[in-house]
């Protein structure tokens, strides 16, 4: 059993819910991201999502594009975040860890050896925004010979069939877009997201994460209280950018976020 | 032999390239775009007022128009000017924006957004929406929004929001990114009309068959004033569709050979340029897979290009296709040569070219002089110049 499903499952027999947090490799410095995730780790995050930097980051609100723009002008790459990865994972066996990012990077790197040094420094899994199943085919069968989950995102807009189709080929959890739009964006209609979720839990065992618009504890509760976990980005992104100050501002904002969730019955 | 109209399959792949690589949340909106689009594609009704339209707003047929004084000069083949400078608001972009703001009428969208590069596209988008009585968005990078003010004010006059982006490169790639961010939050009541042969599925197909127009009118028009079809077709590729608006209806012609034309901005050797087909190679961006430029690490990296039409990163699935099958040869010029082609029709002729446009010239004039009389080239003129007089009037050192 891959680390995801192991944590989740456990989170589930505790009755608990799941915290994701997303911070992008090399913002605002290399020399944060690891210490920082072990950070996260400490503070009681279960899965660390960490952002590919990438120059054309399509989906991503304003506040994740300047870190993605910031990781860059560190000259973050693809095997840097690989890199980080590895020495996370040779302090930490438990957190499970996953990269967010998107196609051409992993493209120009090559499926085979992206697989293959993933394997090598404990990747758990892969979210990739802008590769929808219809282009995943060859991807996907490379991950799954080599152990990785695929995570993938579903949204308001997804069709029954469609999701059904996504969840078929989902391992790790499902990624609940609460709302159209970029990451940070928006305001949430919590009814809409309960409603969404109670239709994908009727055809899938796959643990459903969800994820836009989750700002503070109340958020969070909320949305942990309908689904297998919250996944928090942008609020954490956008303190990491205030320096050393936003650096233990993001440390308490994830603590009162375990917290919040594990409030919920 | 390559069957040309077995391209792209159902899911848009033009060989490797192409398809719909985009976040989950746009693929019902490019699921409800395809198949409105196929249905309205061989709708009587549907066609017919996008003909009248191309007719009697666009003012189509353009003239095709021998350069009779300029193919003199070259001392070579005879050169024809397929005039899209011609067309309401001066360049091809029109012919799409008035199929894509019909397919949003039928659609019943009431909002559309574009982007734009050299800002053409975004004033065919204004144009349409101000006919229409739509809404209109329209992003720009911030560093065009300053080399084009011209266009810029041209889209305000006529109703539309001008939105310079400031992230990344602030270039044509970054304002489609924020289109597409755009489309993505507001995907209920907006149509994205997107300028060019790119983007997700079935964006280059469609864009693809509103601009067969001009090779339609251009292979109708040789024949009827020589007789014969051209022996060459030449076209600056930004994001290609002017190139394969003229290239596609000739595809089948073995005879007729092809050359899609790249910004060489200071020079292929200098890696400052727009020319992914020359230069670059395959990756994913905005939507599909084509040739790019582009990083060891994956990141696209800037362009440059005098001409803001073509400074462009990525090019349309079909031609990366083309450029495989060899149907297509692509190449590029300089700066440098594009300005010089530039001036030359403008005083032989008395046509002011786009700058985009004259890098198809600047080859012309690379080809024409080794080609024998009776020989006939066409050659898109995508688009006319008086957008450009700022730019080449700074080039020139004066203070319009």
């Amino acid at each position: 059993m891959s680390r995801i499903a192991q944590r989740l499952n456990e989170l589930a027999s505790e009755n608990r819910k799941a915290l994701v947090a997303y911070v992008v490799a090399g913002d605002p410095a290399k020399s944060v991201t690891v210490p920082f995730m072990h950070s996260l780790a400490e503070r009681g995050t279960d899965i660390i999502e960490l952002g590919v930097p990438f120059s054309d980051p399509m989906a991503e609100g304003p506040t994740i594009q300047r870190a993605h723009e910031r990781a860059l002008e560190n000259n973050t790459s693809l095997r840097d975040a690989l890199d980080m990865v590895a020495e996370f994972r040779s302090d930490n066996q438990h957190t499970a860890v996953i990269l967010m990012g998107y196609a051409n990077p992993v493209e120009a790197m090559g499926y085979q050896d992206f697989c293959a040094r993933a394997v090598e420094v404990g990747l758990d899994g892969v979210l990739t925004v802008d590769l929808p199943p219809e282009e995943a085919a060859d991807f996907n069968a490379m991950l799954a010979d080599h152990g990785l989950d695929t995570i993938y995102l579903v949204s308001p807009t997804t069709d029954s069939d469609r999701a059904k189709t996504i969840a078929n080929i989902a391992t790790g959890f499902l990624y609940y877009v609460s709302l159209k739009g970029v990451t940070g964006a928006g305001s949430l209609d919590l009814e809409d997201v309960r409603k969404n979720i109670a239709k994908l839990k009727a055809f899938t065992t796959v643990p459903v994460c969800v994820g836009f618009g989750i700002k503070d504890a109340d958020s969070a509760r909320s949305l942990a209280s309908i689904a297998d976990g919250v996944v928090v980005g942008s609020a954490i992104v956008e303190l990491l950018a205030q320096g050393d100050t936003g650096l233990m501002k993001a440390e308490s904002l994830v603590s009162e976020l375990r917290l919040a969730i594990d409030e919920v019955e | 032999m390559t069957n040309f109209s077995s391209v792209p399959d159902n899911k848009g792949h033009f060989g490797v390239y192409g398809g719909r690589f985009v976040s989950e949340t746009l693929i019902h909106a490019l699921d409800e775009l395809s198949s409105s689009y196929q249905r309205l594609k061989d709708d009587a009704e549907f066609q017919r007022e996008f003909d009248a339209d191309l007719a009697h707003y666009v003012g189509r047929p353009s003239p095709l128009y021998f350069a009779k004084r300029w193919s003199r000069e070259l001392g070579g083949a005879r050169i024809f000017l397929k005039r899209e400078d011609l067309n309401h608001t001066g360049a091809h972009k029109v012919n799409n924006t008035i199929g894509q703001a019909l397919l949003a009428k039928y659609s019943g969208k009431s909002r559309i957004i574009a982007e734009t590069g050299a800002g053409q596209h975004g004033v065919a988008s204004a144009t349409v929406a101000a006919r229409m009585g739509l809404e209109c968005v329209v992003y720009m990078g911030a560093q065009d929004v300053q080399r084009q003010a011209l266009n810029v004010y041209r889209m305000k006059l006529l109703g539309a929001e001008v939105v310079p982006v400031t992230s990344g490169s602030q270039t044509l790639k970054d304002s489609m990114n924020e289109a597409m961010r755009d489309w993505v939050t507001n995907v209920d009541d907006t149509f994205y009309i997107i300028g060019t042969v790119a983007g997700p599925h079935p964006y280059p197909t469609l864009v693809r068959d509103f601009q067969c127009v001009i090779g339609r009118e251009a292979r109708q028009q040789c024949l009827a004033q020589t007789g014969r079809l051209p022996d060459t077709l030449v076209a600056c590729v930004g994001g290609g569709s002017n190139a394969i608006g003229l290239f596609h209806p000739f595809l089948d012609d073995n005879d007729v050979a092809m050359v899609g034309v790249e910004a060489g901005g200071d020079g292929l050797e200098t890696g400052r340029h727009a020319a992914p087909l020359s230069c670059g190679r395959p990756g994913v961006l905005h939507g599909n897979r084509t040739y790019l430029m582009e990083d060891e690490n994956g990141q696209i990296i800037e362009t440059h290009s005098v001409s803001a039409g073509l400074d462009y990163p990525g090019v349309g699935p079909e031609h990366a296709w083309l450029k495989d099958t060899g149907r297509v040869e692509y190449t590029a010029v300089n700066d440098d040569e594009a300005l010089q082609a530039f001036r030359e029709l403008t005083l032989v002729e008395g046509i002011m070219p786009a700058l985009e446009s004259s890098h198809a010239l600047a080859q012309v004039k690379k080809m024409a002089p080794a080609m024998k009389p009776e020989q006939i080239i066409i050659v898109n003129l995508s688009g006319r110049g008086d957008k450009d007089i700022l730019t080449v009037a700074e080039i020139d050192g004066i203070t319009v």
